[in-house]
C-alpha cells in the first residue's frame, strides 16, 4: 500500500472537514478524490501531504508512519490548484529547486531538468518566467517541479480547475500518458466527475467530510452505494422512489404494457447524443439520453406523445 | 471642462502656496550670499559634528528597525498567535504620537529616578543627554515603516509558494531565504527608505532626550534650530536645512523609483 | 499519539518573541512610564496640577487648529488626489512625487521654510509668524500627504463602469460624484483625515519656530508640554502628554474601526 489513512478527523473551528476518513491507495495507481466543494477532499490531500495536521487518525506513506512528519520529510510531490510558481525564478530554476536544495551535483541537476522540461513539453522555455507562460504551461511546469525530486507519491489539488475547457481536456490525456510512463502513485482532487471517471483506477467519493464509496469508475457508475453517489457520479433522473440513468430510459411510439405515457417538451441535439426532455402523464419531469442514430430512427418531434419505460433502476433503502 | 480646470489649478495652487514656495525659498536663502558663504556655514565643526552624529544614529536605528520590521511582519501575518492584533496596533502608535510625548516617555523612563534610569545610573550608563537616548528616540519614531510595507505584501502573496517549497523539501530557513524574502524585497527596500528619512529628520523626541549640546549631543535637526535662534547664524540654519532638504529630495526620488517597483509587482498596500 | 507542530515557518515562537521583546523595550515600557507619571496621585492630583488655564488653552487651541486642518484637508486633499488620478498635465509625475515631501522633510526644516516665506523677513510680505495663522500653515504643510495618499489608491481602483452606468441612466457629473464616487471614497477619506488629525495635534518641530512661544496665543499642546518640561514641571508635562496619548490611541482605534467597516463587504 502506497498510502493509507486511518480514521482521520480534522476540524476547523466548528466546521468538521474530515470525519473519520479512511482510505487505502495502491502503489502505482491513479486515484481520484471526488466530491462537491466542502466535501473535505482537498483537506484530506493536504493532510496526506503534511500541509495540515489531523486532529486524530494516522497517515502511512509507503508503509511508514507519516502522521507527525513535516511535509519536507514525506517524499510527496504536490501540485497546487493555482500552481504556486516561484514568480521570481525562471522555469528552469523552478523545476531545479527541489534538486538544488538536496545539493545534487550541477550536471545531474541540469540533465534532469532538461529531461523533465522535454517530458512536459516545455523544452526550450527554461529561461522564461512563470508570468510569461500560459495557464496550461504553468501547470505543466508545476508538475515537472513536483516530479523533479522523484517523489514516492504525487498529489494534485484540482490541477485543471483554473484552465479553460479545451486545455483541460488536453491536459487530462497528457496526465494519463505521463502516469503510464512514470508509474508514480498519484492522487488527484477534483469536483468534475467526468474527469474522475476518465482518469482514475479508483475513485474515492466524498461528501461532507465522509467517504461515501471507494470503487473503480465502472463499478461506481453501475453500482452506486447510495443516492448521493448515484446522483453525483453521472446524470440521473429521480422517478417516484427510483433512480434512473437517462440512457436507461426507453422510448417507443406504441404503448407496451409496462410503459407510461409522456410528452416531449424539448429535443436537444448534443453532437453524438440527443437529449429528450419529457413530461410524464403524472406531471413528473425526466429526460432520456439517446444516441443520434436512435433518435433519428424514432423520428421524434417536439410535442409528440411517446411511451417510456426504464431498462434499469435503483432504489436505496433508508 | 471648467470644473476640471478649477480643480486642477485650485489644487496645484494650494500645493504651490503651502509646499513649493517655502521649500524653494530656503534654497534661495542658503545660496543668497554665494556658494562660498554657504560652504563656510556648512563646514563649521559644530555642523559637521551634528551631521556625523545624525548619521551614526541612523546607521544603527535603520537596520534594527528593518530586521524587526520583517520579523514582526511575519509574526503578524503568518503566525496566528493571540494578541497579534494588539501588536499590529502598537506598531502603528509611533505614527500617531506626538514626538514630545515620545521624548517625555523616554525621559521619564531613563531619568535618574526613572524605572530603568535608577539601575543604569548605578552602573554608570548614561542614556539621557547621550548617544543611547538619541538612538532610542530615533528607533521609536521610525519603527513602523518596514512593518507596514511588509504586512500587506505578505498577506497578498499567501502561503502557497512557501507550501510548495516545503513539499519540495526546503526547511524553514531555506524557505524564508529563497521564497519569502525575495517576494517582499521591494517592500522592505521601500520601508527602509522611509525609515531612513524619518531617522534623519527626527526633531521633537530627540530635542527632549538629548540636551542639544553643540558639538556633543546635537543632531542635524537640532543644529538647524539652534543656528536660527542664535540670530547671527541664520545662514547656517538655511545651509543645514538645504543639506537636509537635499537628502529629503533624494529620499523622494528613491521612493518614486522603489515605489514603482513595488507597484509593478502589484503589491502596494494602501 | 504525538502531534506534529504545524510547519515552523520562520520559527514562530522565536520571531514573535523577538518582535514582542523589541516592541516592549522600545515602545511599551517608555509609554507605561509616562502613564505612570502622568496619573500619579490619582484624578484629584491630576486636575490640580496638570489641568491649569494655560494647559486648557493649549489643548483647546490644538483641537481647534486640528479641526480646521481636517476641514481644509478634506477639500484640498480630495481635490489633489482627483487631479493626480483623473487629470493629465505636464509634470504630473513630478507633482505626484512632490506630495510625499512633507513625509521626507524634517519637521524643523519645514518650519524654517514657512518662517522664511511668511515670517518677519518674508519674501512676499505676508507676516504670519507668531500668529495662529502661521501655526495653521505649518500644520497644513505636514498633513498635506495624508488624505491624498489614502484617497488616491481608492480612486485608482474605482470601477469606471459604475460611473458610466450612472451616466447612461441620466446622472450629471456632480450627481455621479456625490452618489457614486464619494461613498466609495468616504472610508479612505476618513482614514486620511484621522491620520492628519493625529499628526496635527502632535506636531512639534514644524510649529516651534513659527509659533514663537506665546502662551494662550500660539502655544499648542506639544509646545506646552515641552515648555513645562524645560521649567522642571515634569508632572504638568506628563499630565497633558498622557491626554495627548489617549487622544492618539482613540484616533488609532477609530481608524482601525473604519478599516473594518470599509472592508465589511469583503468578509
Amino acid at each position: 500500500m502506497a498510502i493509507e489513512a486511518h480514521n482521520v478527523t480534522k476540524r476547523f473551528g466548528d466546521f468538521v472537514a474530515l470525519d473519520d476518513v479512511s482510505i487505502n491507495v495502491e502503489s502505482g495507481s491513479l486515484t481520484a478524490l471526488l466530491g462537491p466543494s466542502g466535501s473535505g477532499k482537498s483537506t484530506l490531500l493536504r493532510v496526506i501531504a503534511g500541509l495540515e495536521v489531523a486532529d486524530s487518525g494516522d497517515v502511512f506513506i509507503s508503509g511508514k508512519e507519516a502522521t507527525a512528519l513535516a511535509p519536507q520529510k514525506r517524499g510527496v510531490g504536490f501540485v497546487f490548484q493555482h500552481y504556486a510558481p516561484f514568480k521570481h525564478m525562471t522555469v528552469w530554476e523552478n523545476v531545479a529547486f527541489g534538486l538544488k536544495i538536496r545539493r545534487r551535483p550541477k550536471d545531474e541537476v541540469g540533465k534532469r531538468v532538461e529531461e523533465l522540461l522535454e517530458l512536459v513539453q516545455l523544452g526550450g522555455l527554461g529561461g522564461r518566467y512563470p508570468a510569461q507562460l500560459s495557464g496550461g504551461q504553468r501547470q505543466r511546469m508545476a508538475l515537472a517541479r513536483a516530479l523533479a525530486p522523484e517523489p514516492e507519491v504525487l498529489l494534485l489539488d484540482e490541477p485543471f480547475g483554473a484552465l479553460d475547457a479545451r486545455v483541460r481536456v488536453e491536459l487530462r490525456q497528457w496526465l494519463l500518458r505521463l502516469h503510464d510512463e512514470m508509474h508514480v502513485t498519484t492522487i488527484f482532487v477534483t469536483h468534475d466527475q467526468e474527469e474522475a471517471l476518465e482518469l482514475s483506477d479508483s475513485i474515492v467519493v466524498m461528501n461532507k467530510g465522509r467517504v461515501e464509496q471507494i470503487a473503480p469508475p465502472g463499478q461506481l457508475y453501475d453500482e452506486p452505494a447510495n443516492e448521493f453517489v448515484m446522483s453525483f457520479v453521472g446524470p440521473v433522473n429521480k422517478l417516484d422512489d427510483a433512480w434512473v440513468r437517462p440512457h436507461d430510459i426507453e422510448l417507443r411510439h406504441e404503448p407496451n404494457g409496462s410503459t407510461r405515457e409522456a410528452q416531449i417538451e424539448r429535443i436537444v441535439r448534443l453532437g453524438f447524443e440527443t437529449r429528450i426532455e419529457l413530461v410524464r402523464d403524472d406531471g413528473e419531469r425526466l429526460y432520456a439520453q439517446l444516441t443520434r442514430n436512435e433518435a433519428e430512427e424514432l423520428e421524434l418531434e417536439r410535442g409528440d406523445i411517446v411511451y417510456v419505460r426504464t431498462r434499469k433502476e435503483k432504489t436505496f433503502s433508508g | 471642462m471648467t470644473a476640471r480646470r478649477l480643480v486642477r489649478y485650485g489644487s496645484l495652487g494650494y500645493l504651490a502656496l503651502i509646499l513649493i514656495a517655502p521649500v524653494g525659498l530656503i534654497f534661495w536663502r542658503a545660496f543668497e550670499h554665494g556658494f562660498g558663504t554657504f560652504w563656510t556655514a556648512i563646514s563649521n565643526p559644530d555642523a559637521m559634528h551634528a551631521l556625523k552624529l545624525t548619521l551614526e544614529v541612523a546607521v544603527v536605528a535603520v537596520p534594527l528597525n528593518s530586521i524587526f520590521g520583517v520579523l514582526c511582519g511575519l509574526a503578524i501575518v503568518r503566525h496566528r498567535i493571540p494578541g497579534m492584533g494588539i501588536v499590529n496596533a502598537v506598531v502603528d502608535l509611533p505614527m500617531a504620537l506626538s514626538p514630545v510625548v515620545v521624548g517625555l516617555a523616554l525621559y521619564l523612563l531613563y531619568a535618574n529616578n526613572g524605572w530603568f534610569g535608577t539601575w543604569l545610573n548605578e552602573h554608570g550608563v548614561r542614556v539621557l543627554f547621550a548617544y543611547p537616548g538619541i538612538l532610542l528616540a530615533t528607533i521609536f519614531v521610525s519603527l513602523p515603516f518596514v512593518v507596514r510595507e511588509v504586512v500587506p505584501v505578505l498577506r497578498e502573496i499567501g502561503t502557497e509558494q512557501e507550501d510548495a517549497a516545503a513539499t519540495l523539501g526546503a526547511n524553514a530557513f531555506t524557505i524564508f531565504r529563497r521564497i519569502t524574502l525575495p517576494a517582499i524585497q521591494w517592500a522592505v527596500v521601500y520601508g527602509v527608505v522611509l525609515t531612513m528619512a524619518r531617522a534623519l529628520g527626527e526633531f521633537g523626541a530627540v530635542a527632549i532626550v538629548s540636551g542639544g549640546l553643540a558639538g556633543r549631543t546635537q543632531t542635524m535637526t537640532q543644529y538647524v534650530q539652534a543656528a536660527y535662534e542664535n540670530g547671527a547664524n541664520e545662514t547656517g540654519a538655511y545651509a543645514a536645512s538645504v543639506v537636509l532638504a537635499a537628502i529629503a529630495i533624494l529620499t523622494l526620488a528613491l521612493m518614486t523609483v522603489f515605489g514603482q517597483r513595488e507597484d509593478s509587482l502589484g503589491h502596494r498596500g494602501a | 499519539m504525538p502531534r506534529a507542530r504545524r510547519r515552523a515557518l520562520g520559527a514562530p515562537t522565536l520571531s514573535s518573541g523577538v518582535a514582542l521583546g523589541y516592541l516592549s523595550v522600545v515602545v511599551l515600557i517608555p509609554l507605561a512610564a509616562l502613564v505612570a507619571k502622568g496619573t500619579q496621585g490619582g484624578w484629584h492630583h491630576f486636575w490640580q496640577v496638570a489641568w491649569n488655564p494655560e494647559a486648557q488653552a493649549a489643548l483647546k487651541l490644538t483641537l481647534g487648529l486640528a479641526l480646521a486642518v481636517v476641514g481644509i484637508n478634506a477639500v484640498t486633499g480630495t481635490a489633489l488626489a482627483w487631479t493626480l488620478v483623473r487629470d493629465n498635465f505636464v509634470g504630473k509625475r513630478f507633482v505626484n512625487a512632490l506630495i510625499d515631501l512633507p513625509f521626507a522633510l524634517p519637521t524643523i526644516v519645514a518650519g524654517l521654510t514657512l518662517l522664511a516665506l511668511y515670517g518677519p523677513k518674508s519674501a512676499v510680505h505676508v507676516y504670519a509668524a507668531y500668529t495662529r495663522w502661521g501655526v495653521l500653515m505649518a500644520l497644513l504643510f505636514v498633513t498635506l500627504p495624508f488624505v491624498v495618499r489614502t484617497v488616491q489608491p481608492v480612486l485608482i481602483e474605482l470601477d469606471r463602469e459604475m460611473e458610466e452606468a450612472a451616466a447612461s441612466l441620466g446622472a450629471n457629473r456632480f450627481t455621479i460624484f456625490r452618489r457614486i464616487v464619494f461613498p466609495h471614497l468616504l472610508p479612505a477619506l476618513l482614514s486620511g483625515l484621522a491620520l492628519a488629525f493625529a499628526r496635527a495635534i502632535g506636531e512639534f518641530g514644524a510649529v516651534i519656530l513659527i509659533a514663537g512661544n506665546l502662551p494662550f496665543k500660539t502655544e499648542v499642546a506639544p509646545l506646552y508640554v515641552f515648555q513645562r518640561l524645560e521649567s522642571g514641571d515634569t508632572e504638568g508635562a506628563a499630565g497633558l502628554a498622557v491626554l495627548l496619548l489617549v487622544i492618539s490611541l482613540a484616533v488609532l482605534l477609530g481608524i482601525g474601526g473604519l478599516r473594518r467597516y470599509a472592508t465589511r463587504h469583503d468578509r
